[in-house]
């Protein structure tokens, strides 16, 4: 390895950031699980965070060019973990997507396939000979990422399939993308979404019909989003305070330690609460773009604003969601959500974000 | 900086072109990138500003009623003592459901009404009815419930079953078994649409229970509590969590009647199996003793909602037993008024000491015979023999020479043809005629010969039991007459309605009713040894057309027995009207009744025992008719 890479290059202010939303996520975790069988949840994600730490120093200082070329290799062995899932998986809530580690924890593969396909995108297309990617190129890149999206989507796990397309249209977007291809995959995608309507299982159906009438079936599919909207709704401004938000501690508020953390958060900490928790992603969005715009090539770029996407994704669809605004997708808040899977992920991506970081100055 | 050697790095990285420079051409969609991350923070913050800031009052209300389940604690109404303490309406424990109606699914109320043995559509009904009412407010769905219906709501409680289902305690009252003082003492049930809609029950809610008739009715205000509240923090498997307020139910007050168990229990038993009214009260202060109406009903059957079949089944019956006879009944008193005509006769002057007829059986008026009621006549009759045989010729000639206006004038001022103001609801008027009703009801003139009529208590004259007895009393404490009542509210004083009437007139009139008991006159059968008893027998023919359309066929011909006494002959302490509807002859029928009260009551007074039952023997003795 290297020697020129410094601690003091790291970019604190987004290190800085990250550490804070954790340490939020786990004071919501500690106060949405109190006195429940989920009461250990806090410790384990404060230790999650702390290993994410380790993790993105670790990612920080092997060179991404090195993943980059690794990429292939990563992805075939993500494809291998998620056909293991799905032959081997553990069954939670109805779905298959824990693969059981020693010691009682779980290890969710497609969290990780996640790094793999920003990994994968940025090396396909820091690798496009021409200006703009072609219609073949598109096509490939399709086929690399819906291999794995169907892979989870079979689990199933919409929303975290979802999440690859993010990155991959991301990255293409940014590779400059032929209005003519966004007319014929926006086209494409119109004409294939009454053929998938077909194939989703009967929750995610009922899932996207209350998500447009959510008072059609107020105890059913219905029940969480009117929750969620309450929860956050009877915050008001400034939040019934710590452990007193009635939704979260009377479990109206469903899985409040995860996919609704920051319901749960802006119950008890009001808008105030929210709207500083949201200026924080923001800023750690901006900062991630920042990264991207220093990027010492290509591949850093596509790295980093993958990276920057694919969090952007999981913020629009979580938190729409819980006031909502989107329909529901398993899709965890990042850094706050409970679960250690998720925890790792973000922050070995932030990891990656720092290695570009790092690399800046060298030439 | 901290520059290094490229070498070992450069090599490996792709064939790309990878220099420095070489991301500008993204830099414009990086920069549009960037508004997109800021349209994106935007949309979400508005969607928290639209739940947060614009509308909390909303989902907190929401969020209150999702983890605040109110559930009423009723109150148990106050009891029903007698006059000496004696519980005579108690309460008894019970469970009622509740369904819980913010979160109800119709699916539910199938398995639901099912389990517990209810016609669906009858609950579906209820629920309809009650649709109006806030939401959080819970309908009871069944009470009074069985162990199978409690292992039912236990079985299917909570989350996974019906969790809708709310188990509430109650104090459901609990009548006498036999009807005892049913009449009286009335029933209760839930507020009807009409009701709610009036000032007395305006704050009372769909499903309440309040007092439908007698002492229930009357006194509901009392009797009635206020029902309390537990509010209990329930968490989204309906677990309860913590009580966060609770307001205890605060009991109706306890209510002491003037009514005496034992002389009830003696006017009911006597009374068993015939139909018609007793009542009993203390002249000195209008105080009810006994009141009887038979036929009675069993007040129970209406605690829980009375069920659409008994109700039918009460409502069809042709002797209504949902009457009160001893306040609504009106019926000719027949020879019970000729007191109050031989007291009109004094006191007005339209005879004298000397008056005095002789009866061949009948006589003749404006044309047309009267008779008398023995077909063989009471020969020379005069005051004292009047009353005491219940001549009719007498009265006759008593009643000719008063005229219909004066005797209306006595009748009234006994206390006849108006509400004597008890304290029960649905009090009967009864009608005195006179000149003015009838031109006022009628546009007619009056006619003579119907003066004769009403002079031995027939004709359009009609009284209720309760008037004859008050008016009796009264007569005999010399014109004093206490509103009859069966509850004595503390610290209740009333100044009495007085007449001016001369004592010798009263005395004379009382004197004559003594004679009716004790010197072999038609109310032998009163007569009690040791005991001043007086009074009156009287048989009333069913001449108006409303009484004959009222009739059974069977009973066509059959007269209303009446008597009305009082004891002792000086300073009256009780006072008894017995009628028996069909009983044919006061003497037989309706005397021993009076009697047996009138004994109990000095029986008591002397600390002895109630005797045993002795009206019924008597009566199936038979007897010599008399009028």
């Amino acid at each position: 390895m290297t020697e020129y890479r410094s601690s003091r290059d790291l970019d604190w202010p987004l290190l800085a950031l990250s550490v804070v939303i954790s340490a939020f996520g786990v004071l919501q975790i500690y106060s949405a699980t109190a006195g429940t069988v989920w009461k250990d949840a806090w410790w384990k994600q404060a230790l999650f965070v702390a290993a994410g730490l380790v993790v993105m120093h670790i990612m920080a200082r092997i060179d991404y060019h090195r993943l980059l070329e690794l990429a292939p290799v990563f992805y075939v062995l993500g494809l291998v973990l998620l056909l293991g899932v799905l032959l081997l998986g553990r069954q939670v809530f109805g779905s298959r997507r824990w693969i059981p580690l020693p010691g009682g924890f779980t290890f969710q593969v497609s969290e990780f396939v996640k790094l793999v396909v920003v990994l994968l995108a940025a090396r396909y297309l820091s690798e496009l000979r021409g200006d703009r990617p072609g219609a073949r190129d598109l096509l490939r890149l399709g086929v690399l990422v819906a291999l794995p999206m169907a892979l989870v989507m079979k689990q199933p796990d919409l929303g975290t399939a979802l999440t690859y397309a993010a990155i991959a249209v991301a990255g293409v977007f940014f590779a400059g993308l032929r209005w003519q291809h966004a007319a014929v995959l926006a086209l494409l995608f119109v004409l294939v979404l009454p053929l998938g309507w077909t194939f989703l299982k009967d929750y995610q159906k009922a899932r996207l019909t209350s998500f447009l009438n959510p008072g059609g079936d107020p105890l059913g599919s219905g029940y969480q989003v009117i929750q969620s909207k309450i929860a956050v709704g009877s915050g008001g401004m400034w939040g019934k305070g710590v452990a007193r938000g009635s939704q979260t501690q009377l479990r109206y508020l469903p899985v409040a330690h995860t996919d609704f953390v920051l319901s749960s958060f802006a119950e008890e900490h009001g808008f105030v609460g929210v709207a500083v928790v949201l200026t924080l992603y923001f800023l750690m969005l901006m900062q991630i773009v920042q990264n991207a715009q220093a990027a010492p090539d290509r591949a850093g770029m596509y790295v980093c604003m993958g990276v920057c996407a694919l969090l952007l994704f999981h913020l629009l669809v979580n938190v729409g969601m819980l006031v909502g605004r989107m329909i529901i997708t398993g899709v965890p808040l990042p850094l706050m959500s409970y679960g250690g899977s998720s925890v790792l992920t973000v922050f070995m991506m932030l990891g990656l974000v720092n290695n570009v970081r790092l690399q800046r100055f060298v030439n | 900086m901290n520059l290094t050697p490229e070498e070992p790095e450069r090599p490996e990285t792709p064939k790309g072109p990878l220099r420095r420079d070489d991301i500008k051409f993204a830099t414009g969609r990086i920069a549009l990138f960037q508004y997109v991350i800021v349209a994106v923070f935007l949309f979400l913050i508005s969607g928290f500003w639209d739940l947060q800031v614009r509308n909390p009052e909303f989902y907190s209300e929401q969020a209150e009623r999702n983890r605040i389940k109110a559930l009423p604690i009723p109150a148990p109404r106050g009891k029903i003592l007698d006059r000496d303490g004696r519980v005579m309406v108690d309460n008894h424990s019970s469970f009622s459901l509740m369904l819980l109606r913010e979160n109800l699914k119709l699916a539910e109320v199938r398995p639901v009404a099912d389990g517990l043995g209810l016609p669906y559509d009858e609950v579906l009904s209820r629920l309809k009815r009650f649709s109006t009412q806030p939401r959080y407010r819970p309908v009871t769905i069944k009470e009074e419930l069985s162990r199978g219906d409690l292992a039912f709501i236990e079985a299917h409680r909570g989350a996974a079953g019906f969790p809708e289902m709310e188990l509430i305690h109650t104090q459901r009252r609990l009548y006498p078994r036999n009807g005892l003082g049913s009449h009286v003492i009335g029933y209760v049930g839930e507020v009807s649409e009409p009701e709610l809609n009036t000032a007395e029950f305006a704050r009372y809610n769909q499903g309440d229970l309040i007092g439908k008739a007698g002492v229930e009715r009357q006194y509901n205000e009392i009797l009635t509590g206020v029902d309390g509240q537990r509010q209990v923090l329930v968490d989204n498997r309906g677990n309860e969590r913590q009580v966060i307020g609770l307001k205890e139910a605060i009991p109706g007050k306890p209510l002491r009647l003037t009514i005496d168990l034992d002389l009830q229990a003696v006017a009911e038993l006597s009374m068993e199996g015939r139909k018609g009214a007793v009542v009993a009260l203390d002249p000195r202060n209008g105080e009810i003793l006994a009141m009887v109406s038979q036929p009675g009903y069993d007040p129970s059957k209406f605690t829980g909602g009375i069920r659409s079949r008994d109700w039918q089944e009460l409502l069809a019956n042709p002797d209504d037993p949902l009457l009160n006879r001893a306040i609504q009944a009106q019926l000719a008193p027949g020879s019970t008024f000729k007191p109050i005509m031989a007291l009109a006769a004094l006191e007005t002057g339209a005879i004298d000491d000397s008056f005095g007829v002789y009866c061949p059986g009948g006589a003749s008026f404006y044309g047309r015979y009267f008779r008398c009621h023995l077909k063989g006549g009471h020969g020379a009759v005069d005051f004292h023999r009047g009353i005491v045989q219940s001549c009719d010729v007498f009265f006759y000639n008593v009643g000719n020479r008063l005229g219909i206006d004066r005797i209306a004038e006595y009748a009234q001022l006994v206390g006849l043809g108006r509400k004597t103001g008890v304290d029960l609801p649905q009090e009967a008027e009864g009608l005195v005629p006179s000149t003015q009703w009838k031109i006022r009801s009628t546009r007619q003139k009056w006619y003579p010969g119907e003066t004769i009529s009403v002079s031995i208590g027939q004709g359009a004259l009609t009284v209720t039991p309760l008037q004859m007895v008050y008016a009796i009393g009264g007569l005999a404490m010399g014109g004093v007459w206490y509103t009859p009542h069966v509850v004595a509210e503390p610290g209740r004083h009333e100044t009495p309605r007085r007449a001016t009437l001369n004592p010798e007139n009263v005395a004379k009139v009382v004197y004559g009713m003594y004679g009716v008991v004790n010197e072999g006159g038609t109310g032998a059968r009163a007569a009690v040894k040791g005991l001043e008893i007086c009074g009156k027998t009287g048989t009333a023919q069913l001449a108006s057309s409303e009484a004959l359309k009222s009739m059974k066929p069977g009973e066509a011909l059959k007269d209303n027995a009446w008597f009305v006494g009082f004891a002792p002959r000086e300073f009256p302490e009780i006072a008894v009207v017995a009628l028996v509807e069909g009983g044919l002859h006061g003497s037989t029928a309706s005397a021993p009744i009076a009697r047996d009260i009138i004994k109990t009551y000095f029986d008591k007074k002397a600390k002895r025992q109630p005797p045993q039952m002795l009206a019924r023997d008597s009566a199936a003795a038979g007897d010599t008719g008399d009028r």
